[in-house]
């Protein structure tokens, strides 16, 4: 019997689905430990790039901390928190994940409010508008494509990376994988096949799904800077 | 060696020791050593097949969408995952396995790049080459490719840094250069000294590769710099 079989095998058995620690409560862990990750970013970096690109400052800073977010490999934060005062657990994997989910979402919270045209920016100033409404009222709304745009990076991103936790006993659908790889090819080789099959299903499929909502909530005339957003991302290296 | 000084060494576990580097220098540099291996051979290969697709999509429009399409999708999906479509096919102990994940990874960022910096060439350099009888090959050459350089080492640039940090994931299947310290650290009675070993030396390396590659784009591009 050939990997491809097997894995087939792996996969069409409905125990291997149910069982404790089986494929549905490993997806469980995931879509728990990613949702959490993400929102965890975007609770820090969302406001922070806001801010940031409404006064107008920190444009280095960003750039700064994306590049160098990008030099981190994830298993280090994977295994240096949970041995500082975080402790052992889900904590400590979802903050390592919330650090690398936080440079797309600062960018392009960041780029998405600087962008806006400044004589808009005047038009709004002369109508009286304060700096809290102009930007609750004139670069938030503009700044949504980018928000998207980033949201749907950093949510991707953080599905992939919450395969690494398994490397550190994590939990999520990477522990299928790192327990094939335990047990050895010869042996479980279809079920680490079938365990990189359903990570990559996730990761496309939120990628699918999250494309399609950045389409729902850019308003048709901003669409092609939605483009742009995605192309400010690669150029930072923060993708 | 008495039971009190195995106690206290235990209790000890600082997060950085140069103790550790001394009597593991020869392991640290040999993980150092696949480091830079893996990622230069990563980074080589998919620099010789994102050029010339760069260079396809370039020539004929109705392809780069495809094109970057597909790099698209081998980039969203998760490293572990291509380990896992790769590793059983290769096999799960040669670091050609880890070799084609990373490659694959480092394909999106190269094309990308590259394609936008064939993009920014101006038509006046294009139309003027081609006044003065140059083909289609040696405008490549000659005026094309050197105009775009500065995007294609942006790729580059990028590919490496994420590259290097991409490496450790190898260390599943113990081919991970500096992660096989970093997880073996973590798995080794959480061993602190060798995981911080692993993750500075990582950083430093990606920091000193980019810092070499951004040296080398101002001496490839001199005419670049007077815009800066």
């Amino acid at each position: 019997m050939n990997v491809v079989q097997s894995a087939w095998v792996y996969l069409n058995d409905p125990l291997t689905w149910t069982n404790p620690g089986g494929i549905l409560d490993r997806l469980g862990e995931h879509l728990t430990i990613s949702g959490a990750a993400v929102g965890l970013g975007l609770l820090i970096a969302w406001p922070l790039g806001i801010w940031l690109g409404h006064s107008g400052r920190g444009g280095g800073l960003v750039v700064l901390l994306s590049d160098l977010t990008l030099a981190i490999p994830t298993i280090a934060l994977l295994t240096i928190l949970p041995l500082t005062f975080l402790g052992f657990g889900k904590p400590p994997i979802i903050v390592a994940l919330a650090v690398f989910a936080m440079p797309p979402l600062l960018a392009n919270a960041y780029t998405g409010v600087r962008q806006v045209d400044p004589e808009t920016r005047d038009a709004a100033k002369g109508m009286g508008l304060s700096g809290w409404e102009l930007l609750r009222r004139v670069e938030l709304p503009l700044a949504v494509p980018y928000l998207a745009a980033g949201f749907r990076t950093a949510a991707v991103q953080v599905i992939a990376t919450t395969a690494l936790a398994s490397y550190v006993n994590g939990g999520g659908l990477g522990q299928i994988i790192a327990e094939g790889f335990g047990l050895g090819i010869s042996a479980a080789g279809g079920q680490i096949l079938a365990g990189g099959v359903l990570v990559a299903l996730l990761a496309l499929l939120v990628e699918g799904i999250l494309a399609l909502v950045e389409r729902l909530v850019t308003p048709a005339p901003l669409r092609p800077a939605r483009r742009r957003a995605d192309r400010e991302t690669i150029a930072t290296g923060a993708a | 060696m008495s039971l009190r000084d195995l106690a206290y060494q235990d209790a000890a576990n600082p997060w950085f020791s140069w103790d550790y580097i001394r009597t593991n220098s020869s392991a640290i540099l040999d993980a150092l050593g696949e480091h830079v291996t893996l990622t230069a051979e990563a980074v080589a290969v998919a620099a010789v097949v994102a050029v010339p697709l760069a260079v396809v999509a370039y020539w004929f429009r109705p392809l780069s969408g495809p094109i970057l399409a597909l790099s698209g999708v081998l980039y969203t999906i998760p490293s572990l995952a291509l380990l896992a479509f790769v590793a059983p096919a290769v096999g799960p102990t040669k670091s050609t396995s880890v070799l084609i994940g990373l490659v694959l990874y480092a394909l999106l960022l190269i094309i990308r790049n590259s394609l936008a910096g064939l993009n920014q060439v101006p038509r006046e350099a294009q139309e003027a080459a081609t006044g003065m009888g140059y083909g289609r090959w040696s405008r490549l050459f000659r005026v094309d490719l050197p105009l775009a350089l500065p995007g294609i080492l942006t790729g580059v640039r990028l590919a490496t840094v994420s590259t290097v940090a991409l490496v450790t994931i190898g260390a599943l299947i113990g081919k991970g250069g500096l992660g096989n310290l970093i997880l073996g650290g973590f798995r080794n009675n959480f061993f602190k000294a060798q995981i911080t070993t692993g993750t500075i030396l990582c950083v430093l390396l990606a920091l000193l590769l980019d810092l070499i590659l951004i040296g080398t784009g101002r001496l490839l591009t001199p005419w670049t710099r007077r815009a800066r």
